[in-house]
């Protein structure tokens, strides 16, 4: 009997080699690209506010805030700071959308597994969509 | 001993996350309008440059509202980001190690964009 209660299998939860392993449905998704994106945010926050300190304080300093855009600022070129403010534009609209999508259902309780499926993939199509539009704008292409 | 559990629980004390979801759907709501009203102010009153983009921050009514949602976004990431270190990390030392640095660097991002703001 001991045997027997050895061999059987646990579940415990998953270990992070198993991440990839699991299909999340579109609803998972969007809960754990909220947390992600909301991590990004926290990471880049001192980015964020230095960006804010040079477009904001003076006319010179405005002009370090375009030019990080176009020339780069220090070491970093500008394509790479375009790149993580084309980061930062994702994880802003997928948190947006995806608290939207919260306060929605706090408020309405359209939390029925279909209305939580629809409203998932809602909320990663827009997110994605103006993504790549604003991501278009930022690189220059229209 | 008296029971304390189901309708007879006693809550009391702990607040059981009420105060964390309000204060994360509050805070929120401030930040959803605040960047509708900037966005309103940008993309309406003509080619956006220094002296634009300066004069939006430096009406009072904006400079009170960017003030509130710096606080606001610095008490919603904190509570984020807890429930993060809270769900991964276990060991309570690693916990508490990673609670404080967070705390550090909100506090000081914080307080670097309220400079920012208001020397404008």
């Amino acid at each position: 009997m001991a045997e027997a209660v050895k061999t059987r299998p646990t579940y415990r939860n998953i270990h992070v080699t198993q991440i990839l392993q699991y299909r999340l449905p579109p609803a998972g998704i969007v809960s754990i690209l909220h947390r992600v994106s909301g991590a990004v945010m926290f990471l880049l926050l001192p980015f964020l506010v230095w960006l804010l300190d040079v477009s904001l304080t003076s006319e010179i300093s405005y002009e370090q805030f375009t030019a990080a855009f176009g020339v780069g600022v220090g070491f970093v070129p500008g394509w790479l700071v375009k790149l993580v403010v084309l980061a930062l534009i994702w994880a802003y609209l997928h948190h947006f959308i995806a608290g939207v999508r919260h306060l929605w259902m706090d408020m309405t309780h359209s939390v029925s597994k279909q209305q939580g499926h629809s409203s998932a993939i809602l909320t990663l199509a827009s997110s994605v969509v103006l993504t790549v539009a604003l991501g278009a704008k930022l690189f220059g292409l229209f | 001993m008296q029971q304390n559990y189901g309708s007879k629980r006693i809550v009391v004390g702990a607040h059981y996350g009420m105060r964390d979801w309000l204060s994360q759907r509050v805070t929120a709501s401030l930040m959803a309008l605040f960047t509708i009203v900037l966005l309103v102010q940008v993309l309406f009153g003509g080619p956006l440059g220094y002296d634009r983009w300066a004069a939006i921050f430096s009406a009072q009514w904006m400079k009170v509202l960017t003030f509130v949602v710096i606080v606001a976004l610095g008490w919603h990431a904190w509570v984020g980001v807890r429930d993060i270190w809270m769900d991964y990390v276990k060991p309570v030392g690693a916990r508490l190690v990673l609670q404080v640095l967070t705390i550090v660097w909100l506090v000081g991002c914080t307080g670097w964009a309220v400079q920012v703001l208001w020397r404008l």
